[in-house]
């Protein structure tokens, strides 16, 4: 009987901590339009600071407290949305959700270089003091807490109800056009709800630092139980989210209480706060199409299929020479690394640079792909493709329960499915087992197993390049410009009669696939995988380092699998600058994320310009061929741009649309 | 076109029965209740919020009425989701448009060919000539252009040559003439009697006048969510309930809303000053088309 009262008071305690971040997140979501999925993030480095404050430089509590709560956190708040959210949420949701993914992992990266990983302890409120309550022992840290939530509940009560501002920020909820109706200022509405929400994920984060402790990840990821809280409140309504809350953190001091603690079921204690989302998403309503085009899409150019075929031949004969020049078996593990990441990437590419939906776990498809592969007794042709089959099965999977929702919700599940795959299904024993790993043999095509490291190198760049050009084939045919037209209307899409539902979860299990695929690949490249190989948390950088290289093309893939490939490389390299590398990618992103056609966009300009500069000189000198239309190198530059623009009319006869 | 007749002497091709919708206290829509046959063209027209654009998204199914139901050719439709009601021969335009914008003209008409024709058409191409209906609409000289280039009349045509790609029963088009010039919308009538005559029922939300009185049959008056009145154009003109509600609005049509409808967001604002109606919330407010937005007149 004691300890149902003590691991209830546990309980309210994380809930309560819970939904002071939580009800941050609802505020900044519903005056913006922008989930903040680093909202986490801010409430780790917030905490992180308050130590440095309190601890490190020996500050009073209070003046640290204030200065955290009062000044940084809302400044910093206001500054966010001002110059890097603002806008964004009348852009597709996939751009809002990459940004702020790009804080996240900026901010991790951005903690670790400013605190080097060292034992910290943030001392709870009042540490010796506490009540007896019977059997019970409740420290103050925890009265503290509650009272807090309490206390930010009626503030927030009072605030949107009892003051203009925030009666203001109700309409901007219900209807931005209105606030401005009424005259409303929806800039300062929104700036001083991001300075509120970001304060209130410190208040969190520093709550709770004393007690799980100052750690990067665990911290961040805390955001997991915000989201799942806010969620219970369809992220509109501030009471059901300290509801759900309080509810969550109750079910996991349960979990942890109860739950046997060995066996299959002490995973899912770990995981309470992620299948606690994952039902609450199920069981939404349907969402309603969004009206109102998305703004601001510009799809990279397509090439030929003739231009990628030599491409991709291009990238086979460099990879042979690269192979036959007699690279050591450790670098050439690398490139293998790099053409798996890149396959990866692929699947963003459809799922995300065409279909505009967002998958923060695509690793965990790859593992699930990689896992089915070791399990294998005869790793050929077949197998390889049932691995594949299976990771796009459990893709499907993932996308049906969510079936009626779009966007954001399905990116949340993702995110979901990522954590239940790792703690609970890849360490179990049926699968790679704690810390453990599986053996996986080699792929051998039609009875000949590819020994050598080089070779298996290049039969997966082989795959690499087929599976680019397919993606090319699907995007040119009636597929892809459905797919196109999906992420440009919905709601146009709808009404012309198309069954969105089926067709996401198609694409959704088509990108698994490819995925999967390539984790299988990999599988074999390696020998020996293990779960760490497919840590959730890696899918994030992979998802930045595709919008920073450009997920709407294959040559972005490319690239960004060989960038995503150097960046441990470069972090083993630099221990040093460890942190300040996943800075710059995360801060990167946030800066390029609004256009997901990326770098190797504005590589393709700067090539045609080159083209355009060199072309005539070199058309000048070379005598005039049977066939060959004597050009007029007096054209100018224009001419010659649109002269070398795609030459080959495509499969339905037309010439491919362009930038 | 169509080879079969539709609607038939017995149930009218659409049915808005007593349809509500709130959003939050805003009652957008109050007890609307209309109908809409075959083979006729019938305006909805009422001053700017009073919820033309939340019928069709009930109609469509891109809203859920608070209460009311929806009957398309004799069918409860009020639960079925978007794409069904499409399925089942209904297709409509946007007000706020939603061309594809990143595909060319032409290629948006194919993809609703494509999915009108279901699996089939995700697999192969259609072999329909596209380039007819693009001509039909007129605007085969845009085909090859990306959609969100092209000036907002024609995007407008466009969405309606893309429903027309799957060979609807009924088409909703909110607000199709606007960004049309004075010749483009004489040509825009003519395809609306054109298609009428053809079998199909057509329920227009529009507010130039001109055409409204011109091509409609019946045309419902739609003011604070509630109809007002119904009729012929000749009774609507002469309904004292719709004169007040539209002041300044008259027998006659007023001299500058017959000239300098040029294209363009401007001819069409100034057409919409005699439309600003007597009711006290939307007093100083007016409307940009393209947007459809309301903003206070001192923010303009
Ligand atoms: N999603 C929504 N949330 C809240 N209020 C809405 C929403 N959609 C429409 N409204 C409100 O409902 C009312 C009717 O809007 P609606 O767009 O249907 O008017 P309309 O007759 O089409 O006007 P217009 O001539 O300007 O296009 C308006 O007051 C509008 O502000
Ligand atoms: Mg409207």
């Amino acid at each position: 009987m004691s300890s149902l009262i003590s691991f209830t008071i546990l309980g309210l305690f994380t809930g309560a901590a819970y939904a002071i971040a939580a009800s941050g997140l609802v505020l900044t979501y519903t005056t913006t339009r922008v989930f903040n999925i680093a909202h986490g993030a801010f409430g780790m480095v917030m905490a992180f600071v308050f130590w440095d404050f309190s601890q490190r430089q020996g500050l009073n509590l209070f003046l640290s407290l204030f200065l955290v709560l009062g000044v940084i956190a809302p400044a910093i708040g206001w500054g966010i949305q001002r110059f890097v959210t603002k806008g964004l949420g009348e852009g597709p949701v996939s751009v809002a959700l990459v940004v702020t993914v790009g804080l996240f992992v900026g901010l991790i990266g951005l903690a670790q270089q400013v605190w080097p990983p060292e034992p910290r302890t943030v001392p709870p409120f009042m540490a010796s003091s506490g009540v007896q309550l019977g059997d019970t022992y409740i420290t103050a840290h925890q009265i503290i807490t509650i009272v807090i939530s309490i206390g930010v509940a009626l503030g927030l009560y009072v605030l949107l109800n009892r003051t203009r501002i925030g009666t203001a920020m109700r309409a901007s909820v219900d209807n931005p056009e209105l606030l401005k109706l009424f005259g409303g200022k929806p800039d300062t509405v929104a700036a001083l709800s991001w300075a509120i929400g970001i304060s209130l994920a410190a208040l969190g984060g520093i709550l709770l630092s004393s007690v799980i402790g100052l750690s990067y990840y665990d911290l961040t990821l805390l955001v997991i139980n915000a989201y799942a809280a806010a969620m219970l409140g369809r992220l509109k309504s501030l009471p059901l989210t300290f509801v759900g809350a309080m509810g969550l953190g109750i079910l996991q001091s349960f979990a942890v209480a109860y739950l046997p603690s060995d066996g299959f079921l002490a995973g899912t204690r770990a995981v309470v706060p992620a299948l606690f989302l994952f039902v609450v998403i199920v069981l939404m309503p349907q969402a309603q199409l969004r009206i109102g085009q998305v703004k601001g899409i510009v799809s990279a150019p397509l090439p030929s299929i003739t231009k990628s075929v030599a491409w991709g031949g291009a990238l086979l004969v460099f990879v042979a020479l690269l192979v036959g020049g007699g690279m050591s078996t450790a670098n050439l593990l690398l490139v293998g690394t790099a053409a798996t990441y890149a396959m990866v990437m692929l699947s963003l590419v459809l799922l995300t640079g065409y279909g505009g939906h967002v998958s923060l776990a695509q690793l965990t498809f790859a593992g699930v792909g990689a896992l089915a592969y070791a399990k294998l007794e005869q790793p050929n042709l077949a197998g390889l493709f049932l691995a594949a089959a299976i990771a796009a099965g459990v893709g499907a999977l993932v996308a049906l329960p969510v079936l009626r929702l779009t966007g954001l919700y399905l990116a949340l599940s993702t995110l979901a499915f990522g954590v239940l795959m790792d703690k609970m299904i890849f360490q179990a024993e049926f699968a790679f087992g704690f810390n453990g790993t599986l053996q996986a043999g080699r792929l051998s095509i039609l009875g000949n197993a590819i020994e050598s490291t080089g070779g298996y190198v290049l039969v997966m760049t082989l795959f690499l390049v087929l599976m680019g050009i397919a993606l090319l084939l699907l995007r040119r045919g009636s597929l892809g410009r459905v797919l196109i037209a999906m992420r440009d209307s919905p709601a146009a899409c709808g009404t012309l009669g198309l069954d969105m539902r089926w067709f996401r979860v198609g694409l959704f299990g088509l990108s698994a696939g490819m995925a999967g695929l390539a984790g299988a690949l990999f599988a074999g490249l390696r020998g020996t995988i293990g779960a760490a190989d497919f840590q959730f948390f890696n899918s994030l950088p992979l998802l930045l380092l595709a919008v920073v290289f450009g997920v709407t093309s294959v040559t972005g893939a490319t690239l960004g699998g060989v960038g995503l490939m150097l960046l441990p490389v470069m972090q083993s390299n630099n221990p040093g600058i460890a942190g300040l590398i996943f800075a710059v990618l995360g801060f990167g992103a946030v800066a390029l994320g609004r256009d997901p056609n990326g770098l190797a966009n504005l590589m393709f300009g700067l090539g045609r310009r080159i083209q355009a500069l060199v072309l005539p000189q070199l058309r000048d000198r070379l005598p005039v061929l049977p066939g060959r239309r004597p050009d007029g190198s007096d054209d100018g530059e224009d001419a010659g741009l649109a002269d070398l623009l795609p030459e080959t009319p495509d499969a339905t006869g037309k010439v491919p649309a362009h930038v | 076109m169509s080879d079969h007749p539709i609607g038939g002497a017995h149930a009218p091709l659409l049915e808005v029965d007593h349809v509500v919708v709130q959003f939050g206290g805003v009652t957008a829509v109050n007890e609307a209740t209309f109908v809409a046959d075959a083979g006729t063209v019938t305006g909805l027209i009422g001053p700017n919020g009073a919820g033309k654009t939340t019928c069709f998204n009930v109609i469509s199914g891109l809203q859920k009425p608070t209460r009311g139901k929806v009957r398309f050719r004799g069918r409860n439709v009020t639960g079925a989701p978007v794409h069904r009601r499409s399925k089942r021969g209904m297709g409509r335009t946007f007000q706020r448009l939603e061309a594809f914008g990143s595909l060319s003209v032409r290629d948006n008409v194919r993809v609703a060919y494509d999915i009108h024709r279901g699996l089939a058409g995700l697999v192969r191409p259609g072999a329909k000539d596209i380039d007819a209906l693009l001509d039909r609409v007129g605007i085969s000289s845009y085909a090859d252009e990306r959609a969100d280039s092209i000036p907002t009349g024609t995007a407008r045509l466009l969405e309606l040559a893309r429903c027309l790609a799957g060979d609807p029963k009924l088409l909703l088009l909110d607000e199709p003439s606007s960004g049309l010039d004075e010749s483009e919308t004489d040509d825009f009538g003519d395809l609306l009697r054109d298609l009428a005559a053809e079998g199909r029922g057509i329920l227009m939300v529009e507010h130039d006048m001109d055409l409204v009185m011109g091509v409609c049959d019946t045309i419902h008056v739609l003011d604070f969510g509630s109809i007002i009145a119904s009729g012929t154009p000749g009774e609507i003109r002469r309904d004292p309930a719709v004169q007040r509600a539209y002041l300044g609005y008259s027998d006659e049509v007023p001299e500058h809303e017959l000239v300098g409808a040029s294209a363009g967001a401007s001819a069409v604002e100034e057409t919409r000053t005699d439309l600003v109606p007597v009711g006290a919330a939307t007093e100083a407010t007016t409307v940009i088309p393209a947007v459809g937005a309301t903003i206070p007149e001192d923010v303009r």
